[in-house]
């Protein structure tokens, strides 16, 4: 695959920041609790007093999310690139920033500036096999890609979803994992990593589901979001059985605060995660991700 | 009815194993079947028997006191479930449960065992297989010791 992360195309189209640096106020539609601490907000576009325009963005980028008072965070789009009405973020909280976003409700404001970041290579992919793999929290900025793969089935080979989570209890958008499960076109393999007695699925670490499902290792896109240690694990697990470095895509995170690379905070190595990632080709960063205190 | 060393040769443990010792080991084999929830063995029995999962799955279990039954990792189709057999006092540090019906080949330890130190080769080859298993589950109670998905700051 010669292309790497895509630039964002329509980075300019929402929401309606007068620059980048200056958030939107938008009011929260609709809170979806989805784990004990896990919430998915939606944010309509239209009806607001701003008038905001249309939401555009490529599966993969984010969003700066200002909770009044408290700071501001980058969180991850989690919903449809196709709704283009709504922006939906999945948001842990976690620390104060976070637990504020988290908490909000419909009607309450939120500050927005975005969406920023390299994308998932969804349109790259296209004549491949694609693997898509989260671990925990990492199914949220992975589910737009998840959205485009099934909207656009016929485009690729097989197309595989491996989920890890701590346990059952931690698994999000339960309601479309069983759709996705029931999709004759799509491998869906869940594990955790302990459970009790009312589980039938897989126990165990997400890369130990890589042998059960079907692809061909030398044609084949990996889309890779989760910890850190997660992500480094299953991309050798994948280079072990052929999958090239250079079709493996991992999710970065780090200390953003501009999102515009200007600040600095965000330097990992030569790259800003903000502007050059979050997403990264595996073999241009992997290097990078073996030297410790950077 | 198919011979034990006929549903061994299907089994990926035996893959590259030469026809002289599927047929050494499978003289200590036999074919078991277990009910959906049905123990095959439970912690700090002997471990009398390991065992190649033919179909099925097998979740293994730790009980905790106040808490009930903690599955720590699934076995499936092609796995391995069982090292205690190789080393002293041979005693299950665990539960094995089935967790839907499961098809197995089981084998007896202390047979295996004395045939291994009979026949060094045999018992190499045997170890070759039984040490990619054992190395891969360390590495997973690795990351699930890390506790990976646990929270972060923001």
């Amino acid at each position: 695959m010669s292309k790497t992360t895509a630039k964002p195309e329509h980075a300019t189209d929402a929401p309606s920041s007068a620059t980048p640096m200056t958030p939107t106020f938008l009011r929260v539609g609709r809170s979806i609790r989805e784990t004990a601490n896990v919430v998915t907000i939606e944010i309509p576009v239209r009806g607001q007093e701003n008038q905001a325009q249309p939401v555009a963005f490529e599966p993969g980028q984010f969003n700066m999310l200002y909770a009044f008072g408290v700071g501001e965070v980058p969180i991850s789009m989690s919903g449809d690139p196709a709704a283009k009405d709504r922006i939906v973020h999945t948001i842990r909280g976690v620390g104060a920033v976070s637990e504020a976003l988290a908490a909000l409700q419909p009607n309450d404001t939120v500050g927005v500036r975005g969406p920023f970041g390299s994308s998932w290579p969804a349109n790259e992919a296209a004549g491949s096999d694609v693997l898509v793999i989260a671990g925990g929290l990492g199914l949220a900025p992975l589910r737009p890609a998840l959205y485009h793969l099934i909207k656009h089935r016929e485009r690729y080979g097989r197309v595989a979803l491996l989920y890890g989570t701590r346990h059952p209890d931690d698994l999000l958008f339960r309601e479309e994992l069983d759709a996705w499960r029931r999709a004759p076109d799509l491998q869906v393999r869940v594990t955790v990593d302990h459970a009790s007695l009312d589980w039938i699925g897989d126990v165990g670490v997400v890369t130990k589901l890589l042998p059960k499902i079907r692809f061909d290792p030398i044609d084949t896109v990996a889309m890779i979001c989760g910890p850190e240690v997660m992500m480094r694990m299953t991309a050798l697990a994948l280079e072990d059985v052929g999958v090239s470095a250079e079709r493996i895509f991992v999710s970065l995170e780090r200390n953003m605060k501009c999102a515009v690379g200007l600040c600095g905070h965000c330097q990992f190595g030569p790259h800003f995660v903000c502007k050059d990632g979050a997403i990264f080709r595996f073999d241009r960063i992997r290097d990078i991700l073996n030297v410790r205190e950077i | 009815m198919k011979k034990i060393e006929d549903l061994l040769r299907h089994h990926p443990f035996v893959e590259g194993l030469g026809e002289e010792i599927v047929s050494l080991i499978a003289g200590c084999a036999k074919n078991v079947v277990y009910q959906e929830n049905e123990y095959m063995f439970r912690e700090g029995e002997s471990s009398d028997f390991f065992y190649l999962i033919r179909q099925g799955t097998v979740a293994l279990e730790m009980f905790i006191p106040g808490k009930g039954p903690h599955t720590f990792l699934t076995a499936k189709n092609g796995e391995i479930v069982g090292s205690a057999w190789l080393i002293p006092p041979y005693r299950w540090t665990y539960d094995a449960r089935a967790v839907e019906l499961t098809r197995a080949i089981a084998f007896e330890c202390k047979c295996l065992r004395d045939k291994c130190e009979a026949d060094n080769h045999a018992g190499y080859e045997l170890m070759k297989r039984f040490i990619p298993p054992l190395l891969e589950r360390l590495q997973m109670a690795q990351l699930q010791t890390a506790d990976m998905y646990g929270e972060g700051k923001a």
